[in-house]
């Protein structure tokens, strides 16, 4: 039976694969229909291949615009997410403090509680205290939220870092400041990272909470639902593809560069 | 005395403690470290050791007393500002730096740019030049344990400070490195203090031994005294084994004292006792194993006069290649260890044959009756 002892041999393979395939078609279909040229407003049966939209992506009013808003957005939403977690991790791991224990678990409530009600509530709060709701309600929202996944990141790599390494930094003439930048904060770098891309990620696609708390201001997602109920432009295809595609070439560029970097020590 | 520069480089501690709430880390210490002695701390685990070495980097806080290196009180200063380099039991090499910048750190925090030729010779002094570019987890243990002593000494400490370096090492590498430290110690000339629980280590490595005991010292000397002359059953049993005989004084005849113990008569150079020993009080008498030889009972009449005896049988004999080590079951010690070489081994002295013990009367020594006699025994195994 040589079919089942390849298929024995290969099945870890195979089921990888097909795991694989399962993961990526949706987006194989928003880069097919990138290029797709619809008869009607909606994009949802194959046509013909067309550029059309790849040579004008901001050629649907307001797409553009809603896409900025989103980028900055989420750039500060990170910034302000990733600085904020990466001190309370430090705190949560490296001092004893009274509640210490309460705020450890206290800081996943965000991320337990259903973001329609938090989206709703978030509203009332805004609403009671008089807030003008737009960009800056939406930032506010997005690193409450990204605070938790931030902490969480940092906190797990913080946690497993020997703290007799600051020790040594310490013994080997590194005052505080020292110590920090050239031992502490490289050390956690791949934690703080890892939440960095988490938050942004969190941020620029977040619809529920967003949409509450927009006031006037509409952001990509936004955009995207608002015009799916008239239709849906290509060029939602081709915004998509491009983020796709820049993610993919960021995770490669960032392995070769390790890769280079390995190579050229050893 | 601060701020005075002293000529001599030796580490002083002057009434230092350490108490974490209610316990009692160190008690009140004094110890001076001779400049370029190779002093080692020993003791069991959570005997006060680390503790005091870490007051010594500055890690840890004295909670009384101070801490001077070379006449200069050090205790107010920050680890980063004293003089003091460390090497940690788990190394604590810097994951993210290779080897080259983990022995360049403590040069580049002082501000030195050109660090490329010290580096390069503190590498090739511990053996390690080809290996500068690659990262602390590509080298095995002993490598790493290296790179840890050439990032500390690299700076001229002027004393270094060694915490149980060696233990996470297999034996045959922890002898390799153990001579390997003394080496470079008599190379560099630099103050060392190593911290250990492994007696060997420090015996075989140190010119003085502090042995630590619940947060005290409890004696320091050159390791042949400590192993001679231990003051107490603790020192006597950690450092090696000791037998321990309670005996009753009897009389004193000029330098030496006479001891009654089980119908047999013992006799202890009055130097060597530690004890006050007046007539009728009692007495621990020691002997260590390897001092003690054994005859057959038949072959009682040919042990020459003046010797120390006393008889047994013996209960259990292992042969171990260059001796053989007996268990003697004797009225006056029910355990008595004998170490015998073998150079003639007598075939009757099997278990179960009557034995007489006997050893030169100026190996005894004489302790303290009051103390426990199995203090530390099971610390050293």
């Amino acid at each position: 039976m040589p079919f089942v002892n390849w298929l024995k041999r290969n099945l870890v393979v195979i089921a990888g694969l097909l795991t694989l395939g399962y993961l990526l078609l949706p987006n194989v279909i928003v880069t097919v229909f990138s290029f797709n040229k619809p008869k009607g407003r909606f994009n949802y049966e194959w046509q013909q291949f067309s550029l059309d939209a790849w040579k004008d992506p901001c050629g649907v009013s307001d797409l553009c615009g809603s896409l900025s808003v989103s980028l900055q957005i989420a750039f500060w939403a990170t910034l302000g997410a990733t600085l904020l977690g990466t001190l309370i991790a430090f705190a949560l791991v490296r001092y004893r403090f009274r509640a210490r224990g309460a705020v450890n678990s206290l800081i996943f409530l965000p991320m337990a509680m259903p973001e329609v009600v938090m989206a709703a509530s978030l509203l009332t709060l805004f609403l009671n205290m008089g807030a003008q709701l737009g960009f800056w309600t939406i930032l506010i929202a997005h690193i409450m939220f990204c605070l938790s996944f931030v902490v969480t990141a940092v906190k797990a790599r913080v946690m497993s870092m020997d703290p007799k390494l600051e020790e040594a930094a310490r013994d080997l003439y590194a005052g505080p400041f020292q110590t920090f930048v050239r031992v502490t904060l490289p050390i956690a770098a791949p934690g703080i990272a890892a939440g960095a891309l988490l938050a942004f990620a969190l941020s620029f696609d977040d619809f529920i909470i967003t949409n509450f708390n927009a006031g006037s201001t509409v952001t990509f997602p936004m955009f995207v639902w608002g015009s799916a109920q008239r239709g849906t432009p290509v060029q939602i295809n081709v915004i998509g593809t491009t983020m796709f595609v820049v993610a993919v070439l960021l995770v490669l560029a960032s392995m070769v560069v390790g890769n280079r970097r390995n190579r050229h020590k050893a | 005395m601060t701020n005075q520069t002293d000529p001599t480089g030796d580490v002083r501690l002057t009434g230092i403690s350490k108490t974490y709430g209610a316990f009692t880390a160190v008690h009140p210490l004094d110890l001076t470290v001779p400049q370029g002695s190779f002093f080692a701390l020993l003791g069991a685990s959570g005997c006060g050791k680390t503790t005091t070495l870490r007051m010594i980097a500055g890690l840890e806080e004295p909670s009384a007393g101070t801490v001077s290196l070379g006449g200069q009180d050090v205790t107010a200063l920050p680890p980063y500002k004293r003089p003091v380099n460390t090497v940690f039991q788990s190394y604590a090499l810097f994951p993210h730096l290779d080897i080259f910048e983990n022995v360049a750190f403590g040069l580049r925090r002082r501000g030195l740019k050109s660090v490329k030729k010290q580096v390069g010779e503190m590498l090739d002094l511990v053996q390690l030049g080809e290996q500068a570019r690659k990262k602390p987890h590509q080298l095995s243990g002993g490598q790493q344990q290296r790179v840890a002593v050439a990032r500390a000494l690299i700076n001229h400490p002027k004393v270094l400070l060694l915490d149980e370096p060696l233990g996470a090492l297999d034996l045959k590498l922890r002898r390799q490195m153990q001579l390997e430290l003394k080496r470079i110690q008599t190379e560099v000339g630099i103050t060392f203090i190593h911290v250990t629980h492994d007696q060997e280590e420090a015996m075989t490595m140190a010119d003085t031994v502090a042995v630590m005991n619940a947060g005290r010292v409890e004696q320091l000397g050159s390791p042949a005294d400590l192993y001679e002359n231990p003051r107490t059953t603790f020192v006597a049993n950690f450092l090696g084994t000791s037998n321990f005989i309670e005996a009753e004084v009897d009389s004193r005849s000029g330098e030496e004292i006479v001891l009654k113990a089980g119908g047999g008569k013992l006799v202890l150079p009055e130097a060597r006792c530690s004890a006050p020993a007046a007539t009728g009080g009692k007495v621990l008498v020691g002997v260590r194993p390897e001092k003690i030889s054994l005859t057959h009972a038949d072959d009682a009449g040919e042990i020459p006069d003046g010797r120390n005896r006393i008889t047994g049988r013996i209960a259990d004999s292992s042969f171990i290649g260059v001796s053989t080590q007996y268990v003697v079951d004797s009225p006056v010690c029910p355990d008595f260890e004998v170490y015998a070489q073998n150079i003639d081994r007598d075939p009757r002295l099997v278990p179960g044959a009557e034995v007489v013990l006997h050893w030169n009367p100026a190996h005894t020594f004489g302790l303290d009756a009051a103390q426990d006699a199995d203090a530390g025994v099971e610390e050293a195994a």
